[in-house]
């Protein structure tokens, strides 16, 4: 049996100064370490977003759910007066599984109330800028959503349609996947997963900000210069997708549409409702404060930082996740 | 019929893609943000050998080919087919050109072949990775000429032709690589 750990030791001290380094940046910076449970009876209702469920013996009708983010209870810990708050902890996404993706994985997440995401975009950049020497990586680069797929396709995503996505794969030798269908959401990830991530400037990070409003996920939407966008943002290191802000949505009413859109969304794909989180609404409507947050997958970061090329180097042990054939 | 979600895709997976055989030589799961999941996989097409990129939504099913590969005996080619047998069941199949492919170059009556069959059809396969095959035509050797120098042209008992060094000579059995169609040594009886 290959009972040893799939990250060599060198790596598992590179996890430990890494670990050790964000939580001295955030003890400076008076960013409160928090932890919320990892089993919930509420589950996330994003449709790309699989959790996995867990059943007691406590209540055998009950069904639990492992976290796919500590995001909505950190954000009952920001209503309840918390201040700014950090998070280190494992988080499951089932489904999820590739060079760079584990059904496990390890995240760390925080929020600022008070706080712009553009401004938090910059604190994101000074905490990695204090695990890797600045002068070992470019300039940071910062693109809009829009403005990427115009200096990297050449198209104007709010206002491309399937066709002019369609075109632009051909344009791109790109073969289309079958079942793409007509959302237009589905045909922008293709274009930006396999056509533009694997093309972002190796050596340096990049941000990417104000998403359609429909990729808005759990961020406030505004109008700027006549589009509807999402204040969100992804940073990238590379090539690897590291982190996922928001502008924090703030509205209730809001809030719930959102989730049962999702849960629309989902009966129309085929899958299953999901619980809405009552106790979130709940804080909501007692009055969260603007806040921007954002989510860090720690185990890719270590990847950047250590130079590896798959997730498993820097898992202390895959084995629960290789296939039973081999 | 068998099928495979893309969550099962791994390198070495045979499944069937517009129609052909083909086999997952690499699998990327790729994931924008919150977005669509998508596969990336490099395919080898196993009747023609070619590979091609191909990407598919995460979640998505496709078709498994029966495809087993089986170490089958060379019996003797007809002029349209090559005809191989079990070598336990004794169950004989025939195989056209494109299946025998370059295989034809070194291929002998009673040799043992590694035969790729689909739904039990046979569309590649390939010979032993170095097999003994006789000259039967070449140049005369030159005196002198023992481990170093030159090579030359020779015309083996199959009909391929090899390079082969100046010392060896017609009616000698040789040893090839016949996955680089490169002389190996003289053949020790």
């Amino acid at each position: 049996m290959h009972w040893r750990p799939s990250a060599n030791l060198q790596t598992l001290r590179a996890r430990a100064e890494m670990l050790a380094a964000c939580r001295k940046f955030f003890a400076e910076r008076d960013v409160l370490e928090v932890n919320t449970p990892v089993l919930s009876r509420c589950a996330t209702t994003e449709p790309n977003i699989a959790s996995l469920e867990v059943g007691s013996a406590l209540w055998p009708r009950q069904k639990w759910y492992l976290h796919t983010s500590p995001e909505l209870a950190m954000k009952r810990l920001l209503v309840a007066g918390s201040g700014a708050i950090y998070q280190i902890c494992t988080v499951f996404r089932d489904s999820d599984y590739g060079q760079q993706h584990r059904p496990e994985f390890a995240m760390l997440e925080w929020y600022r109330p008070g706080w712009s995401y553009l401004e938090l975009m910059d604190e994101v950049e000074a905490l990695l800028h204090s695990l890797r020497d600045a002068s070992t990586l470019g300039q940071t680069q910062r693109f809009s959503y829009r403005q990427l797929f115009q200096k990297f396709l050449a198209l104007d995503p709010f206002s491309a349609d399937v066709e002019a996505c369609r075109r632009c794969c051909h344009e791109q030798d790109l073969a289309v996947p079958e079942n793409m269908g007509e959302g237009l959401n589905t045909w922008l990830d293709l274009l930006l997963s396999v056509l533009i991530m694997p093309r972002l400037d190796p050596g340096c990070l990049t941000f990417v900000y104000d998403y359609p409003a429909d990729q808005a996920a759990l961020a406030q939407v505004v109008e700027k210069e006549g589009l509807q966008v999402a204040e969100r943002f992804e940073l990238y290191w590379g090539p690897l997708e590291l982190a996922n802000g928001f502008q924090e949505l703030t509205d209730v009413q809001e809030q719930r549409g959102r989730f049962a859109a999702e849960n629309e969304r989902r009966r129309n794909a085929g899958l299953k409702e999901m619980p809405v989180d009552e106790m979130f609404l709940s804080a909501l409507a007692s009055g969260m404060p603007l806040s921007a947050g954002v989510a860090l997958g720690l185990d890719r970061l270590l990847m950047a930082l250590t130079g590896s090329e798959t997730i498993a180097e820097v898992i202390t042990f895959d084995d629960a996740w290789q296939s039973q054939s081999e | 019929m068998a099928s495979y979600s893309t969550s099962e895709f791994k390198s070495g997976l045979k499944i069937i893609i517009d129609g052909d055989p083909c086999m997952i030589v690499d699998n990327e799961f790729v994931q924008p943000g919150k977005g669509q999941a998508f596969n990336r996989v490099r395919i080898r097409n196993l009747k023609t050998g070619r590979v091609v990129e191909k990407t598919y939504k995460s979640g998505e099913s496709v078709e498994a080919a029966d495809v087993h590969e089986l170490e089958m005996q060379f019996l003797y080619a007809d002029g349209e087919f090559w005809h191989f047998m079990h070598p336990e069941t004794f169950e004989q199949i025939a195989a056209d050109a494109a299946a025998v492919g370059d295989a034809k170059l070194y291929l002998k009556e009673q040799d043992s072949c590694t035969v790729m069959l689909w739904n039990g059809v046979p569309i590649s396969m390939a010979p032993a990775n170095f097999v003994v095959l006789t000259i039967t035509e070449t140049d005369p050797g030159l005196r002198g000429n023992t481990a170093q120098g030159g090579s030359k042209p020779a015309r083996l008992e199959t009909g391929a032709v090899v390079s082969v060094p100046l010392f060896v000579e017609q009616g000698e059995a040789i040893k090839i690589d016949t996955r680089t169609g490169a002389y190996v040594s003289r053949a020790k009886d």
